[in-house]
């Protein structure tokens, strides 16, 4: 089963470290940590007067989904506020099988996560972070 | 002469199931064993002829169900080399640790101290930690040196006359490093301080003489020394175990109970609260007679060709890096190593896919990650049973992962 795992696409995710790094002047910034595994994401957002991200960059010490899904998140992630982000969560979810429905692009990506539960939280934890620096 | 890994590996079968549609190249003995028939069989006997309960019956099951957890007793102590009474059977390795901190520990003041290493496993930190809260002991750390040791260089500007316990591992459990216990015993008794070891990563690789080795505490756990779950021993001086008090409060420990007052039973059944894990004592006893019978002088030289196969490999690929000792001496066959630009846990969920099960992760020893900066090793644990299929399915897994992965 985990022969799929890395597939093309998770791999290319990651590989394009989308959003990878800090920003100058975060307005907020917020870091996870999955305590079974050691994955870290700390989240930098510059928002704008509405509270919608106007920038957003990631540090990420973890495995390559966690990185992918950093990177997908960033991809997303400027022009959409608290509740936009929520939206896009639910995408994830739908990929790795947590939720019903379709996922929508890039987050389809993550499908064969869906067969890897020990796994599933690594995709996730970007969204956690993302959560505590958007609130 | 020669060591005969396929006898060895006969004797498990888990070893000869196909899971998946591939064999089991089972490498993370680090984190559980695997079990052998002579357990296995034991245990079946006790569930199916002996069962009952130990100590407080008098029919004939009730005496078969002692005297086999009795015997298990005798030869876990036999395995050690010290005497039975002074053999207490816990519900695991971090169970004995914490009866440790938490009963020897409250005949502890304020302002002693505890010396632990960098390199220490959790279970081996926080039980003190608690302690420190409740009773206000001070935890000194022994730093680790480059190659993933415990630098005992530094243990004596460490030692104050208030160190009342040296607590470390016997061999890591991330790098695979022995310790000089002679050392740390002599350093030990330049102030007077007593002298634990963690021998959770030790005991799966043969008997242990510890009236030789002159530490007064020692512990394991049973499912890494092809044991059951649910097991683990700790051994200490019939002195220090006869003047420390209870940890658990229950039936079997206790000399007379009154509401008014209780008195303790002798060890070791004043730490034996309540009905011990009867079956998984019984099955350790039967690993430990397993051990014993064991050529551990061929087991031993054969893991470590096992270790220095897997360190030729990993040279020959592009960013992977050791951490721990480079050599073979004093050393045990766990290997932890890094491959610049893939996160350990995606070299471990690749080589699953080979059949091949490690670990990664921080190995529940973080400071030791901290303090090296690293996200985690992949880890390679070996028992007498890995064969050099099992190291060249490995290292064709960690070619695939350099090559796909970065
Ligand atoms: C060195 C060391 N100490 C203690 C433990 C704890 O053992 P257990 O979880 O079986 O209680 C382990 C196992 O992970 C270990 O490797």
């Amino acid at each position: 089963m985990s022969d799929q795992l890395y597939q093309d696409r998770i791999v290319a995710l990651a590989k394009a470290k989308t959003g990878a790094g800090k920003l100058a002047a975060p307005t907020k910034s917020a870091r996870r940590d999955n305590p079974l595994c050691g994955d870290r994401v700390t989240i930098d957002v510059r928002l704008d007067g509405q509270g919608r991200i106007a920038e957003i960059a990631h540090q990420v010490r973890g495995c390559l989904l966690c990185q992918a899904s950093a990177s997908a998140l960033a991809s997303v992630a400027v022009g959409q506020d608290a509740a936009g982000i929520a939206a896009v969560r639910h995408d994830a979810e739908r990929a790795i099988g947590r939720e019903q429905g379709e996922a929508a692009e890039p987050f389809s990506a993550f499908a064969p996560v869906a067969a890897h539960k020990a796994r599933q939280e690594c995709v996730l934890l970007p969204f956690e972070a993302l959560k505590d620096a958007l609130s | 002469m020669s060591f005969d890994v396929g006898a060895v590996r006969g004797q498990f079968p888990i070893l000869s199931e196909i899971i998946d549609g591939k064999p089991v190249h089972y490498l993370d003995n680090g984190a559980s064993a695997q079990t052998p028939n002579a357990v296995l069989d034991a245990v079946r006997t006790y569930e199916t002829t002996g069962r009952a309960n130990v100590l407080r019956g008098v029919h004939r099951l009730a005496e078969r169900a002692t005297d086999a957890y009795e015997n298990a007793r005798v030869e876990v102590a036999t395995f050690l080399g010290v005497a039975p009474m002074e053999i207490v059977f816990t519900g695991g390795c971090t169970a004995a640790i914490n009866l440790v901190a938490y009963s020897y520990g409250s005949l502890l003041k304020p302002g002693d101290r505890i010396l632990l290493s960098e390199l220490e496993h959790h279970s081996n930190i926080v039980p003190w930690q608690l302690l420190r809260s409740r009773a206000g002991i001070e935890i000194d750390m022994i730093p680790v040196t480059v190659d993933g040791r415990i630098d005992l260089d530094k243990l004596p500007g460490l030692l104050t006359p208030r160190t009342k316990l040296i607590s470390l591992a016997h061999v890591s459990n991330v790098t695979g490093a022995l310790i000089d216990v002679g050392a740390v015993v002599a350093a030990a008794k330049s102030v007077g301080a007593r002298v634990m070891l963690d021998g959770a990563q030790k005991a799966p690789h043969g008997p242990i003489d510890l009236p030789s080795l002159g530490v007064d505490f020692y512990v394991f756990a049973g499912h890494k020394a092809y044991g059951p779950n649910g097991i683990g021993v700790l051994w200490a001086k019939a002195e220090l175990l006869d003047a420390m008090p209870p940890f658990m409060g229950g039936g079997s420990m206790i000399g007379r109970v009154t509401f008014a007052e209780t008195t303790w039973a002798p060890a070791p059944r004043r730490f034996e609260a309540g009905t011990p894990p009867i079956g998984p004592a019984i099955g350790l006893g039967a690993a430990c007679k397993w051990m014993r019978a064991l050529d551990w002088t061929g087991a031993h030289a054969h893991e470590m060709t096992m270790v220095q196969h897997l360190m030729d490999g990993l040279q020959k690929i592009d960013g992977a890096r050791i951490f721990g000792p480079a050599g073979l001496q004093n050393r045990y066959p766990v290997v932890s190593f890094m491959l610049d630009g893939v996160h350990p846990h995606d070299v471990a969920q690749t080589l699953d896919s080979f059949g091949v099960a490690v670990r990664a992760g921080h190995h529940c020893a973080q400071p030791l990650m901290d303090r090296f900066d690293l996200d985690g090793t992949t880890r390679v644990s070996m028992a007498p049973y890995n064969s050099r299929g099992d190291i060249d399915a490995l290292l064709t897994g960690v070619r695939h992962a350099a090559k796909t992965l970065r």
